[in-house]
C-alpha cells in the first residue's frame, strides 16, 4: 500500500454536487438489481401466484373474475411490493453502505427519494406490465385492464413512497418481513380503495379522471413527505450500528 | 491547520441503564492522531459513532469547528471520512464500482485517480472483480482505498487495520503518519500495537471519564 | 413554562406528581363514571327508533373518541419527544399504546354489539367501524415494531416517526373509507348522529365521556409510573421509593 495519499488535506465548504449524487443512487441500485436478478423475479413470481390462487380458492366463472379482478390484481400488487420492499435496504444496511450513504455530504431525503424512484422501475414497473396478461386470464376486457394499468401506475409510486418508511425503520430488525406488511398495510388503504374505485367506475362507464386526480394529490403528497420521514427512518436505523 | 476541528464536551452516555462514560471531553485539531483504547465493552465504538455523528443518543455538545454538528451536518460530512466495522462495500459491485460510487457520492470521480487509488490499495489487478470473489482483506483493502481520495481533514477510522496483513498495517500506519503531518486529523480505534509517534490516547473504561 | 416544560422531562418529578395525581383521578373516575353509566344505563329514556340497545353509546362513544384522540396525543409526544429529546414523551407513547389499542377495541366491540340487534349482524362494513378497525391496525403496527426493537432510545424514535406518519395518513385513511363506504352502501344508521338528542340523553353522555377520560388518565399514569420504575430502575431514588415501600 502506497504510504501517501493522493489528495491533500483541504476543508471545504458544502457545495452542490446533489444531483450527481443522486445519479449515482440510481446507477447503484439498478446496477444491483441487474446483478441480483433473481430477487426481481421473486416478487413477480409471488405476484401471479398470488392472482391464480383466486380462481381456484373461489370461482373459475368469469362472471366472479371480471368482476373481482381488479381488486384481486390490486391486493396481489399491494402484497409484493410489501414483499419486494422488505429487501430495499437490507442488504445496505448488512454490508455498511447505508451508513456511507446516509454520511454523504448530500440531502438524505433527496437521495431517498431518487432510490425510491429507481426501485420503482426495477420492481414496480415489470409488475404493471404483467398486468394486461393477468387481465386475460381474469377475463377483464382490454378497456377495463387500460383503466387498471392507469390506476397502477398512479397508484404504485405512493406505496413504494409509504412503504420504504417502513423499510427504513424495520430495516435493523431481523426477519422483519411480516412486520413490515404489519404495520405498513393500514397505510395502503387509500391507495386500494381509490385505485380500485376508478376500476368499479370505468366498469360503469363514469369517468376515472376524479380517482386518478385523487391518487395523483397523494402521489404529490407523499413525494414530499414521504422522502422526509425516510430520510429520518435510516438515520434512527443507522444510529445503532 | 492548527485551529480546533472537532470538539466534543461533556460527553454522556448510557447503555444499559450503564453509564459508558460520562463527561467526556475531546478536542481535535488538525495535524492530530488520536486513539481511542480501552477493553471491550468500554464504548469505542459507541464513542466512534457518536463523533461521526451517527448516533445521537448522547448528551453533551458536538462541535465542528465551533458550531453544534446537527447544525451544519452537511458541511461536517464533507469534511469527514468514517469507516465503520462494516465499510460498505457491496459483494455485488466491483472492486472499482464500489470505489468509483462512494467517491461519486462526495466528489466527481475521475476514473484514473480511482483506478490509482486502487493499485495504492495494493488491488491492482483486482479492480473489475466483484467485491464477492475478494478475500475478507482485499475487501477491507476497498474501503481503504478510499483514504487516498479522501481531502477531508477529520478521519474516523474503528477499526482500521481488521483483516489486513502485517506489511499493510504498516503501510497504513505511514499513510496515517503523513496525513497528520500534512494537517490532517485521524481518530481511530485499533487493536494493534500502533509504531507511530505522537500519538495522544484516549482510554475508556477506566473510571467515568478520561482524559 | 419552559421551566415547567424542563420539569415534565424528568422522569422523578413526572413519578412524584404523577403518584400524588392518580389517587384523585382514580376515585372521580370511579364516581363520574359510575354516575354516567348507571344514568346511562337505567334512568335515560329509551330511544324511540332504536329502543334500549341504542344505550352501548355510553361506553361506545367515549371509548371510540378516546380511540381517536389517543393516537393523535401520541403523535405530538412523538414530536415532543423527537425535537427536545424528552424521555417522558416515549414512556406517554408506551403507555398510550396499549390503552389507546385497548379503547379502540372496545369501540369495535360495543359497535358490534349494537349492530346485531339495529342491523341483524354483528359485522357490517359500515365506515365508522371500517375506521375503527383500520385504526386498530395502526395500533397493533406501533405495538409490533416497538416490541421488535431492543434499544430503547431507537425504539422510541423509531416508535415516534411511525405514530406522526400514522397521524399524517389517518385524516386520509378516513376520507376514503367513508367514500368507499358512500359507493357501497349508500344508505347505513348512522352509530352516533342522532340529530337531535335530548339532554337527558346527552348530558349523562357527557359525564360518561368525562369519567372515560379521568378512567384513561389513570390508566396511562399508571402505565407511566411502571414504565419509569422499569426505565429507572438503577436510579438512585427509584431504590428509595422502592424501600420505602
Amino acid at each position: 500500500m502506497r504510504s501517501e495519499a493522493r489528495v491533500p488535506v483541504s476543508l471545504r465548504e458544502q457545495e452542490g454536487g446533489w444531483l450527481r449524487a443522486a445519479f449515482e443512487t440510481v446507477r447503484r441500485e439498478w446496477l444491483i438489481a441487474f446483478r441480483n436478478r433473481q430477487d426481481l423475479i421473486n416478487p413477480l413470481v409471488f405476484f401471479v401466484l398470488i392472482v391464480s390462487l383466486f380462481p381456484l380458492g373461489v370461482s373459475p366463472e368469469p362472471e366472479f373474475l371480471r368482476q373481482a379482478g381488479p381488486g384481486i390484481i390490486w391486493v396481489a400488487a399491494l402484497l409484493s411490493i410489501l414483499l419486494s420492499l422488505n429487501l430495499l435496504f437490507r442488504n445496505d444496511y448488512a454490508d455498511g453502505h447505508l451508513e456511507q450513504w446516509v454520511l454523504s455530504p448530500q440531502p438524505l431525503a433527496l437521495l431517498a427519494l431518487a432510490r425510491v424512484a429507481a426501485v420503482w422501475v426495477t420492481t414496480v414497473l415489470p409488475l404493471v406490465l404483467l398486468v394486461p396478461v393477468l387481465g386475460v386470464m381474469l377475463h377483464l376486457t382490454p378497456a377495463i385492464g387500460l383503466v387498471l394499468v392507469l390506476t397502477l401506475l398512479a397508484g404504485t409510486p405512493v406505496l413504494v413512497l409509504v412503504g420504504a418508511i417502513g423499510a427504513a425503520l424495520t430495516v435493523s430488525l431481523r426477519g422483519s418481513g411480516v412486520l413490515l406488511v404489519l404495520i405498513m398495510t393500514p397505510f395502503y388503504v387509500p391507495v386500494l380503495i381509490f385505485g380500485t374505485g376508478a376500476v368499479t367506475a370505468a366498469v360503469e362507464g363514469a369517468s376515472i379522471i376524479g380517482h386518478l386526480a385523487l391518487l395523483g394529490a397523494m402521489l404529490s403528497l407523499a413525494v414530499v413527505l414521504a422522502p422526509l420521514a425516510i430520510a429520518g427512518a435510516l438515520r434512527i436505523s443507522v444510529s445503532n450500528g | 491547520m492548527t485551529s480546533t476541528l472537532l470538539e466534543a464536551r461533556k460527553i454522556h452516555c448510557e447503555r444499559d441503564d450503564r453509564p459508558l462514560f460520562s463527561g467526556l471531553d475531546l478536542r481535535v485539531s488538525g495535524g492530530e492522531l488520536w486513539r481511542i483504547a480501552g477493553p471491550n465493552g468500554a464504548g469505542k465504538t459507541t464513542l466512534l459513532r457518536i463523533l461521526a455523528g451517527l448516533n445521537p443518543a448522547f448528551e453533551g455538545e458536538l462541535l465542528w469547528q465551533g458550531e453544534p454538528v446537527h447544525r451544519v451536518r452537511t458541511q461536517y460530512q464533507a469534511n469527514l471520512l468514517f469507516l465503520g466495522h462494516n465499510a460498505g462495500v457491496s459483494p455485488s459491485l466491483t472492486a472499482y464500482e464500489n470505489l468509483a460510487g462512494w467517491q461519486a457520492m462526495r466528489t466527481p470521480a475521475v476514473p484514473e485517480q480511482v483506478m490509482a487509488a486502487l493499485s495504492d490499495a495494493g488491488l491492482a489487478g483486482y479492480e473489475d472483480l466483484l467485491a464477492a470473489q475478494l478475500s475478507a482483506g482485499q475487501q477491507r483493502r476497498v474501503a481503504l482505498a478510499r483514504l487516498y481520495l479522501s481531502s477531508a481533514p477529520l478521519w474516523i477510522l474503528d477499526e482500521a487495520f481488521t483483516a489486513v496483513d502485517r506489511e499493510a498495517v504498516s503501510q497504513l500506519e505511514a499513510l496515517l503518519a503523513n496525513r497528520v503531518h500534512a494537517g490532517g486529523a485521524v481518530i481511530l480505534t485499533t487493536h494493534h500495537r500502533l509504531e507511530l509517534e505522537g500519538v495522544q490516547a484516549l482510554t475508556l473504561g477506566e473510571g467515568h471519564d478520561a482524559v | 413554562m419552559w421551566q415547567w416544560f424542563h420539569k415534565l422531562g424528568s422522569p422523578k418529578w413526572f413519578f412524584g406528581i404523577a403518584g400524588r395525581l392518580m389517587p384523585w383521578l382514580g376515585w372521580s373516575a370511579l364516581i363520574v363514571l359510575t354516575v354516567g353509566v348507571v344514568w346511562g344505563l337505567l334512568f335515560a329514556p329509551a330511544d324511540y327508533q332504536q329502543g334500549d340497545s341504542y344505550r352501548i353509546i355510553f361506553i361506545h362513544v367515549p371509548s371510540a373518541y378516546l380511540g381517536q384522540s389517543l393516537y393523535v396525543a401520541m403523535a405530538v409526544a412523538g414530536v415532543v419527544g423527537l425535537v427536545w429529546r424528552m424521555k417522558m414523551a416515549d414512556t406517554f407513547i408506551a403507555s398510550a399504546t396499549a390503552v389507546g389499542a385497548a379503547m379502540t377495541f372496545l369501540a369495535l366491540l360495543t359497535g358490534a354489539v349494537w349492530g346485531k340487534p339495529t342491523w341483524g349482524t354483528w359485522w357490517v362494513w359500515d365506515a365508522r367501524l371500517t375506521s375503527m378497525l383500520l385504526l386498530l391496525f395502526l395500533y397493533l403496527g406501533v405495538m409490533a415494531l416497538r416490541g421488535a426493537m431492543e434499544d430503547p432510545d431507537v425504539r422510541a424514535r423509531a416508535s415516534a416517526i411511525l405514530v406522526i406518519v400514522g397521524v399524517v395518513n389517518i385524516p386520509i385513511i378516513k376520507y376514503s373509507v367513508e367514500w368507499w363506504n358512500t359507493l357501497h352502501q349508500p344508505a347505513t344508521i348512522k352509530v352516533t348522529e342522532a340529530p337531535s338528542m335530548p339532554a337527558s340523553m346527552w348530558v349523562p353522555l357527557l359525564i360518561c365521556l368525562l369519567g372515560f377520560h379521568l378512567l384513561v388518565a389513570w390508566l396511562i399514569l399508571w402505565r407511566m409510573r411502571n414504565d419509569i420504575l422499569l426505565r429507572e430502575r438503577r436510579a438512585r431514588w427509584v431504590r428509595a421509593w422502592v424501600l420505602a415501600q
